[in-house]
């Protein structure tokens, strides 16, 4: 019971010495607030009763088993997936079945998935300009400059004028990176980015997102990656059977789970 | 020795492949002479190919007549030679195999229609050069509209040339381009509605597609010439073509939906989830996303469609129509040529155009579907 009060108090407290990089948290500034959050599939349960809060700058890790709901609340905050009862704000816009708001908020959460999802007619420039140009109807000249700045940012401005098929998983999945980040937005979220990647291939992508964590960007990761999530994690979140388990401090949660689940989680990905 | 059972100490680099596996030589030998059972099928398709190809070149290039005026110069008798194709009929009635009864001093317009087309379609086909959009919107907007003032006048001083006396060539080409330029936006359209979240619209999608596509064409052809005016009210007249033409439309829009909704149904979820969570609507994500991809993976089947259309163009004849083909039939009845080679040369005219420019079509879609190969699909 512990943890169902604990569940959704906002930040954590400074982390400890040479822990997570510097958080530029502002302490009243929520980014995401989930409220009685309750979805169903049919006739399953997969979310249930989720209460939760990001703040701005804040870089929360989701864990979990498979079919846990940790996928589908992520999706639920730019509303790729609609629920049943409860309320979702983002960045101070709730999201109702008003399209207006749906595009404000998709316009400002960038999301990454486990399979890429890259437009295979384009290339790679035109995958990151693309949304620019007719979202946020940017001028050409002015999208593409950004698209090489965050294609540099992720470093791989050399690959622009191929397609997607002929890079690395890796190279694929850091493009995607980018495609998100040339819609300029203040949350990214991260679908089990590196789940479908060579294992050769996985360091790069983690490399990519610990340096846009340093940079203060507000980030919701699902992944069982552990080293990065003692890296660069304000909070880790367990997530079993559609709800919350626990929410802890990297080091609290890895030295010290207070909830079964989360031992035995643990116990099974950490051999 | 070390602890190591085996250690690698020089990479091996690449090296050209055995001889006998490539060239000509090596491809004949393991391609058309593998084995027996290949060796006999590759030599009985080759005997067929000649018991095909002698008679076919014998009666069109060297038994052929090239030159006369009448049946006369086409007989056996007369020539003393067994005789192949009548090229000199072909010649004779060349005009109305184009143009059908078009006003012999108005057919400038007809040329000048098709010098457009040709002007506007060719820069078109060619992916190098520039200002696609222009050129997109005054070969498919622009074009169609001029064609018609064009051939069937009436304003701008030029006379009114009734559709009726249209015919050959000229009438294949109308209803093919405006079956084809018509069909694929309207049936991407019934494909997408037939996808749509919106009950009533699917359904209406749904409805029309499988009507369309449960009716003979030939049917749809004589509802739309002999039983439509009798719903219309008395004084509305549509023009026969037209009504044809709009037939066709519908007709080969139903097709064209479903080779378009195979399309859309290749498309995985994650596309329309990353077009999604990148902030595009619908018309936009359907626009630059999904159809893009859709179309390209369709390429076989909508060429298909086309060519399909462009040939089924020969059963207007049923409503009087005169297509190249009803042309051509009507020639056969000139008593003037009437001759034994006059009907196969006839038809191996006709089977030549129609293959001429179904093999071109077949052929710039393969070489479109190259182009657009991004290495997608593995």
């Amino acid at each position: 019971m512990d943890q169902e009060r604990r569940q959704g108090e906002g930040a954590a407290a400074a982390p400890g010495e040479g822990a997570a990089p510097a958080m530029r948290t502002t302490k009243n500034q929520v980014a995401i607030e989930i409220i009685d959050l309750n979805k169903w599939f049919g006739s399953f349960h997969v979310l249930r009763d989720v209460n939760f809060k990001v703040m701005r700058g804040e870089r929360i890790v989701i864990s979990g088993p498979s079919g846990s709901g940790k996928s589908t609340l992520l999706r639920c905050i730019n509303r790729i997936e609609d629920w049943q009862q409860g309320r979702v704000i983002v960045d101070g816009v709730e999201l109702t079945q008003d399209l207006k708001a749906i595009d404000e908020v998709r316009r400002e959460v960038g999301m990454v998935f486990q399979q890429f999802n890259l437009f295979p007619h384009l290339t790679v420039l035109e995958n990151c300009t693309l949304a620019p140009v007719h979202v946020r109807r940017l001028p050409r000249r002015e999208a593409e400059r950004l698209a090489r700045l965050y294609l540099e940012r992720v470093h791989i401005p050399e690959q622009a004028d191929k397609y997607p098929a002929q890079l690395s998983g890796g190279q694929q999945q850091r493009v995607a990176i980018a495609r998100a980040l040339c819609m300029e937005p203040k949350i990214m979220l991260f679908d089990e980015p590196t789940s479908s990647l060579d294992p050769e291939m996985v360091k790069e992508v983690l490399d990519t997102m610990v340096e846009l964590a340093m940079d203060g960007m507000t980030m919701l990761v699902v992944s069982h990656e552990m080293g990065f999530a003692r890296q660069v994690a304000n909070r880790m979140v367990l997530m079993d059977a559609g709800q919350i388990v626990e929410i802890a401090e990297p080091k609290a949660f890895f030295e010290n789970p207070q909830h079964e689940r989360t031992r035995l989680f643990l116990s099974q990905i950490l051999h | 020795m070390s602890a190591h059972a085996y250690l690698r100490r020089d990479m091996i680099g690449p090296m050209p492949p055995p001889l006998a596996a490539t060239g000509f030589v090596g491809w004949v030998r393991r391609q058309l002479f593998g084995s027996v059972l290949n060796s006999v099928l590759t030599l009985a398709s080759f005997l067929l190919l000649i018991a095909l190809a002698v008679p076919t070149i014998r009666f069109l290039v060297i038994d052929a007549v090239w030159e006369g005026a009448s049946r006369a110069d086409c007989l056996e008798e007369t020539l003393g030679r067994p005789v192949g194709a009548c090229w000199p009929f072909i010649a004779a009635k060349f005009k109305q195999f184009m143009y059908g009864f078009y006003p012999e001093n108005e057919l400038w317009r007809v040329n000048l229609t098709y010098a457009l087309g040709v002007i506007l379609l060719a820069p078109l086909l060619v992916p190098r050069l520039p200002y696609k959009t222009v050129n997109a919107i005054l070969f498919f907007g622009v074009f169609p509209v001029v064609a018609f003032f064009l051939l069937v006048g009436g304003v701008f001083g030029l006379t009114h040339v009734e559709t009726r006396v249209w015919g050959g060539m000229l009438v294949t080409l109308v209803i093919s381009f405006t079956g084809i330029i018509g069909s694929l936006p309207f049936g991407i359209l019934l494909a997408l509605g037939r996808r749509s979240d919106l009950p009533i619209v699917r359904m209406l999608c749904i409805i029309f597609i499988e009507f369309w596509r449960g009716v003979p064409l030939i049917t749809v052809l004589f509802f739309a010439t002999y039983m439509l005016p009798l719903f219309l009210p008395g004084n509305w007249r549509i023009d026969p073509l037209l009504r044809v033409l709009i037939g066709v439309v519908l007709f080969a829009g139903a097709y064209m939906a479903e080779v378009v909704r195979g399309g859309l149904q290749a498309i995985p979820r994650g596309q329309y989830e990353g077009a999604t969570a990148l902030g595009f609507g619908y018309w936009r994500m359907t626009g630059l996303v999904i159809l893009p991809q859709a179309l390209k993976y369709v390429i076989p089947g909508i060429v298909n469609s086309f060519i399909a259309l462009f040939k089924d163009t020969t059963l207007v004849l049923i409503v009087a129509i005169f297509d190249l083909l009803g042309q051509l039939r009507a020639a056969f009845a000139d008593p003037n040529w009437s001759t034994p080679v006059t009907l196969f040369t006839g038809f191996a005219f006709a089977g030549i155009i129609y293959f001429v420019i179904s093999f071109a079509m077949s052929r710039y879609a393969l070489y479109t579907e190259r182009r657009l190969d991004t290495g997608a699909a593995r």
